[in-house]
């Protein structure tokens, strides 16, 4: 696990008590994402990796686990600040 | 956190307190009973560039920053909530749609909302969901280049007279948003009267009828319109209610330390019975309280701080309980005269009320705060 993944795992071990998060396991699988955790967690990957979430980006699979985050984020980094929408 | 305000924020806020004494407070009761603001006053707001202050600079707005936006929807509430009910749901759609709008989306509609020439108004709510937003029965319907809204929508603030409504439906299970201008075929407009608070509010109920919008009018993406685009409006409206009672606060404060100044019981002022100071003390260090969360709030969200969204919904669920324990002893200060027209306090009881419900009732708050209590341990 990667310095990245580390901190997505600090971050989403907070909302799965008494859980060892996987790198590829589905969080929303395990339940307990509601509209809090997804709003921290856009929250959380702009402010942490200097990245915009925008429409485009508003796809279950980008935030589905730990490596589809870090992933996400990846791409982001690597593409311009606002993207031009799918 | 600095606790200190910049000088730019103490004399914008200078500005918008003279705004207010000189053209709104003077004329909030009068608006409470004819139940509507006029088209006037909200030139005025146009020109000063209170709608929309929140939208970035490169969409055409102020781009006020938190703490700033903060001051000026307190120092607004303190003259007329209802006014301060124009901002908070104006600025939620403007917020919404600058947080997750295309491209296209914000070109359009963010500069027209930052300059006020069109006013945003969240519908929501429904005859049978309130705080159960994903229960809203509002349906939408592919049809091909167009999506088909049904259903009917109510408390919608400013519905009256609103250009732009950020309508939310439901798709085969999935929550989705919607922009929907008001000129649109199908829908349809119907004012709610005799309302408890903020009446001047233009309260509505919106009907839609084979309401047919283009594809473009998605806000976000079909399965997000309550866990994203709701969520993020409702956060900022939270912020902004929370502010808002804050200065229902100050208000009950100001008109209190007056009145008990003034009026004399048993040979000297109010103010010099212990009773009514036991009273003034509690507004005068709720206010301080509340508005140190309101500040922090800010301030995190300022920072793009994850924590805001617990901290806007302390300081909302904080300063709005406060705001009806302010409201009902500036009345009880007043005693009979409070209880008339003559004096603003009984429109402050009414106002400090609605404040407990809309954007997160007290209950939900309670609900929610304890979750993110526990995501700390």
């Amino acid at each position: 696990m990667d310095q990245m993944q580390s901190k997505i795992k600090t971050f989403l071990s907070r909302f799965f008590k008494g859980h060892d998060l996987q790198p590829e396991e589905d969080i929303f699988a395990l339940g307990f994402v509601n509209s809090l955790l997804a709003m921290q967690l856009v929250a959380f990957v702009e402010k942490e990796f200097g990245v915009t979430v925008g429409d485009e980006d508003l796809d279950l699979d980008n935030f589905r686990s730990i490596r589809a985050i870090s992933e996400f984020v990846a791409r982001k980094q690597g593409a311009p600040v606002e993207a031009a929408p799918a | 956190m600095k606790l200190e305000l910049t000088a730019e924020q103490r004399e914008a806020r200078a500005g918008f307190r003279a705004f207010v004494a000189a053209e709104i407070a003077p004329h909030a009761g009068r608006w409470d009973r004819e139940e509507a603001i006029p088209p006037q006053l909200i030139g005025r707001l146009r020109e000063q560039g209170y709608l929309g202050s929140n939208v970035a600079a490169e969409h055409g707005g102020a781009g006020r920053d938190m703490i700033a936006y903060g001051l000026l929807t307190e120092e607004i509430a303190k003259g007329c909530s209802s006014v301060r009910s124009l901002l908070t749901v104006h600025d939620m759609v403007a917020h919404a749609v600058q947080r997750w709008g295309s491209r296209e989306q914000k070109e359009r509609y963010l500069p027209l909302l930052a300059r006020g020439e069109i006013l945003g108004a969240l519908a929501l709510s429904e005859p049978n969901a309130g705080s159960d937003a994903k229960s809203i029965e509002t349906t939408a319907a592919d049809a091909g280049d167009d999506w088909v809204l049904d259903g009917r929508k109510k408390w919608t603030t400013f519905g009256q007279i609103a250009g732009l409504f950020l309508v939310f439906a439901q798709m085969e299970g999935r929550a989705a948003a919607f922009l929907v201008e008001r000129e649109t075929p199908g829908l349809s407009v119907r004012p709610l009267k005799g309302i408890l608070g903020t009446r001047a509010s233009m309260l509505a109920e919106i009907e839609l009828a084979g309401c047919r919008v283009p594809k473009a009018s998605l806000l976000g993406r079909v399965g997000f319109g309550i866990s994203h685009v709701a969520a993020a409006a409702l956060e900022h409206g939270r912020y902004s209610i929370a502010w808002g009672s804050v200065g229902i606060v100050q208000a009950c404060l100001d008109a209190c330390r007056t009145y008990a100044s003034e009026r004399r019981q048993f040979g000297a002022p109010l103010a010099d019975h212990q009773l009514i100071r036991r009273m003034l003390t509690d507004m005068i260090v709720d206010v301080r309280a509340a508005r140190l969360l309101c500040l922090r709030a800010g301030w995190l969200r300022g920072a793009g701080d994850p924590g805001a969204f617990m901290e806007t919904m302390a300081a909302k669920y904080f300063a709005s309980r406060l705001a009806v324990r302010a409201a009902n002893d500036a009345v009880q200060i007043h005693g009979a005269n409070g209880c008339s027209e003559d004096y603003p306090v009984g429109r402050y009881l009414r106002d400090a009320k609605v404040m407990e419900i809309i954007e997160g009732s007290t209950q939900i708050q309670q609900i929610t705060i304890p979750l993110f209590e526990f995501q700390e341990f």
